[in-house]
């Protein structure tokens, strides 16, 4: 348990990308044997100040001491040296290589590889997070992977083991096996930084729990001493921006309905989506609030049409049934779509502008496309135009797409598929990575289209931005929805709550007695 | 009897450039650059070599020159694609192209000059063996270096801590920069050992298959070295079979054409392409093979982000 020495010190850590701060000002204290929780937001920072304790970031400005001495930690293998190991949120393992060989990779000089395999199965053993060597790491699934990260770290032996959440990859019951293994650990000296959204997770396991916001940081506290709903509060902090969204008029029909969809997701990091209901009125902002990674970009691909779906019926668009149909069928019958990612799924990094807002619209523009030949004019023309509307800076006419700046280009794609007047518009983060300024007009520009009419679906992280738009909220959480509800009647302790998954016992259970 | 040992000696001279390139060019995949250049690599080393040696009298002068000149081409390579981040494809295209036509200007005034023959080192003893005392045992440096380097790639590949780096780099570029490993240097080290490779290549081109330059006397090989590659799904000792079964069958149309088979001669010389072609065909269509050994970084630049 807490001896009470300190371990590490970071005083002043400063870090700045771009136009935002990611971290201002952090301190941050650890002492030997103490299982430390950062908890925060998407976006508060968290991984930006682990980043730089393990020397994979430099820091803007700050200073750092371990066991006493002023360190500066140029690169990860020098953490490595000190004693600071990292098992990364997204994985820094190599496929086509072997786990022996994986771990080799990671300690500071060359080991026999027979003698490397017998210390892996030692030491995982000990730690019951037991490995084959010999298995080649494409083949092993994500809980397995995980192991081989922190079986990395264990043989050299670290003082500080950092870990970026740990668990949200994880089933309930390969979590339950790392928090022994944690507790193990923290027993024998080492100190964890343990960075997660799940809040009874920190309740459980921590002893000490530093809060961040907005790139700095906002509290301390025992969370054993806290409610899982106080923590959520400090976590998304209580003040609320004033909401200037116009009165709502009556909600018209659902144009947008999502009927008991079911979607396995795709690949290893993909969450399923499990029996979502949903129905989207015109003249309506329906807002999913969630922490990252809990099935909204799944959700978003069936709704955009991006992956179908393994019935037509379960998502019904405008009074058709479209989950088999394609993106631009979704398209023609009127609906918009804005992915999260802005180069690569909203544009095409290195085309113009002018050929980017082809790309969405040739479908269901009737002007883009005579006689089936593509109209360069017309391009340009409604380029020129979105530019002039949406305050789209650049440095000079029709630039390629990732010429600009995030904040520019969200909101020249925001613009181009307003521009179309949709009658059903699902954007995922819209104001991801965009300024103060870039983010107000996007907000105002949905609420207006809302108010004319449309429906407009919101999928955020962000919850002021929910708060500033969002008519109804609901919330996401491991592919499963909540009942969307008005937004006075949800707070943000509630939606904490739900985020972190509280919810889903009583849902369950509410589920039960239907 | 008598008849086997002239064709196995061919098969092996026919094999052994194209060995040599592959080789060269595994390890360059490998660490996760794709450089097609190896066609013009090969015969700017070929006209060295052979122009150093028609100079010097000495044929390993004209070995070093080789290699050293395919070297400086493929660090140009380098400079281009891993530090100014150019299409590694487009680039080594370029490559060749400037290789051939470098290899025609520097070669102009040795056309028609007698060249320097590489000579046999016998093994004692062991080359006087019936049958295959000769074609084993009483080979030039350069066959003998080939098999060496294969032997010597393989094991550095998959028991040394330098070929793990090496494999971990083409697999994963940004977790190996995570783990502190320097992907650049790596990669232009294996960039230049394929440029070593295919000056080898050239320079047994110029110095023991023919001993004489004639302009874009590589014809072709360090296109056929490049799918060798592919077929031997980034394996050097599959490199090794792929070499020989090519050489061998470019070989064996030649022999069927003298001794009277009624196919139309173009298509028996057509033969070794399509041979290769086929059998890439069939690889391809095994996933696990090509997926688990094809580099993942292949052909992607790196740029670390700080």
């Amino acid at each position: 348990m807490a001896s009470g020495t300190e371990l590490i010190r970071a005083k002043g850590i400063s870090k700045r990308f771009g136009e935002t701060l990611a971290n201002d000002n952090v301190d941050l204290c650890l002492n030997k044997g103490e299982i430390h929780a950062l908890l925060g937001e998407n976006g508060a920072g968290k991984s930006t100040l682990v980043k730089i304790l393990y020397g994979a970031l430099e820091p803007g400005g700050g200073s750092l001491h371990w066991k006493g001495n002023l360190v500066k930690v140029a690169n990860p293998a020098a953490a490595r040296k000190l004693g600071i190991g990292m098992v990364f949120q997204h994985f820094s393992l190599f496929e086509a290589l072997s786990v022996a060989e994986n771990i080799a990779l990671a300690l500071p000089k060359s080991v026999p590889l027979k003698q490397l395999c017998a210390d892996i199965i030692e030491v995982s053993g000990k730690y019951g997070l037991p490995l084959d060597p010999t298995a080649i790491v494409a083949d092993l699934p994500v809980g397995i992977r995980q192991r081989i990260e922190i079986v990395r770290c264990l043989l050299q032996e670290p003082d500080l083991l950092i870990m970026d959440e740990p668990t949200s990859v994880l089933t309930p019951l390969e979590a339950e096996d790392l928090f022994k293994t944690l507790t193990r650990l923290a027993d024998e000296g080492c100190a964890i930084l343990y960075i997660s959204h799940r809040l009874e997770e920190v309740q459980r396991i921590c002893h000490r729990a530093t809060i961040m916001r907005h790139g700095k940081v906002v509290g301390a506290c025992d969370p054993a001493k806290e409610t899982a709903a106080s923590l959520a509060q400090l976590m998304v902090g209580g003040d609320v921006h004033a909401v200037d969204a116009g009165a709502q008029a009556m909600p018209g029909k659902a144009l947008l309905q999502l009927t008991d969809l079911n979607h396995a997701g795709e690949g290893a990091f993909a969450v399923a989506l499990e029996s979502i209901n949903l129905s989207l009125h015109a003249g309506e902002v329906l807002a999913i609030a969630g922490i990252a990674g809990n099935g909204q970009g799944e959700l978003f691909d069936v709704i955009s049409g991006e992956v179908k779906t393994k019935a037509a019926y379960d998502i019904n668009l405008l009074g058709v049934p479209v989950g088999r149909r394609s993106i631009n069928d979704r398209r023609r019958l009127g609906a918009a779509f804005v992915p999260e990612e802005r180069l690569g799924h909203g544009a095409a990094p290195d085309l113009p502008l002018s050929e980017n807002v082809i790309l969405t619209r040739h479908a269901s523009d009737k002007d883009l496309v005579r006689a089936g030949l593509l109209s360069r004019g017309a391009a340009l023309r409604s380029e020129r135009r979105l530019a002039a509307q949406y305050d789209v800076r650049m440095a000079h006419e029709n630039p390629e797409a990732r010429a600009l700046s995030g904040g520019n280009l969200q909101k020249f794609i925001v613009g181009r598929e307003l521009d179309r007047s949709p009658r059903v518009l699902v954007i995922n983060q819209p104001t991801w990575g965009v300024d103060a300024g870039a983010a107000a007009l996007i907000r105002q520009a949905l609420i207006d289209l809302a108010r004319s009419g449309a429906a407009v679906l919101v999928i955020s992280q962000d919850l002021d931005e929910i708060y500033e738009v969002a008519d109804k909220i609901a919330v996401i959480s491991r592919g499963q929805l909540s009942e969307p509800a008005p937004k006075d009647s949800m707070n943000r302790e509630q939606i904490g709550l739900l985020m972190a998954g509280l919810g889903e016992a009583k849902q369950a259970k509410a589920g039960k007695g239907h | 009897m008598s008849a086997l040992e002239p064709m196995l000696l061919t098969i092996i001279t026919a094999s052994t450039p194209l060995l040599l390139a592959a080789i060269g060019e595994l390890v360059c995949e490998r660490s996760g650059v794709l450089n097609l250049g190896v066609e013009g690599m090969m015969i700017v080393g070929a006209v060295a070599a052979f122009g150093t040696a028609y100079t010097t009298g000495s044929p390993l002068l004209g070995i070093v020159a080789g290699m050293l000149a395919a070297v400086a081409l493929s660090l140009l390579f380098g400079f281009l694609t891993l530090r100014l981040m150019c299409n590694q494809v487009a680039t080594g295209l370029a490559l060749t192209i400037l290789g051939l036509g470098l290899s025609g200007m520097i070669g102009e005034s040795f056309v028609g000059e007698p060249g320097v023959k590489l000579s046999q080192i016998s093994i004692p003893m062991l080359s006087d063996l019936p049958l295959v005392g000769k074609v084993l045992f009483g080979q030039d440096v350069l066959v003998y270096a080939s098999f060496a380097i294969v032997g010597l790639t393989s094991y550095v590949l998959f028991r040394s801590r330098w070929g793990l780096i090496l494999r971990a780099v083409g697999d994963n570029h940004t977790s190996a920069h995570a783990l502190g490993y320097s992907v650049l240097r790596v990669r232009y080290l294996a960039v230049m050992f394929g440029g070593a490779c295919s000056g080898l290549a050239g320079a047994y081109l110029s110095l023991a298959y023919t001993p004489q330059w004639t302009e874009g006397m590589s014809a072709g090989r360090g296109w056929i070295a490049l799918a060798l590659v592919v077929f031997a799904s980034w394996r050097p000792g599959r490199v090794l079979i792929g070499a020989y079964l090519f050489g061998a069958v470019s070989i064996l149309q030649f022999h069927a054409q003298a001794s009277g088979v009624t196919l139309p001669s173009q298509l028996m010389s057509s033969l070794p392409y399509l041979v290769t072609i086929v059998v890439l065909v069939i690889i391809s269509q095994n996933r696990q093979l090509t997926k688990t050994n094809s580099p993942a970084c292949l052909g992607k630049p790196f740029s670390p982000d700080r």
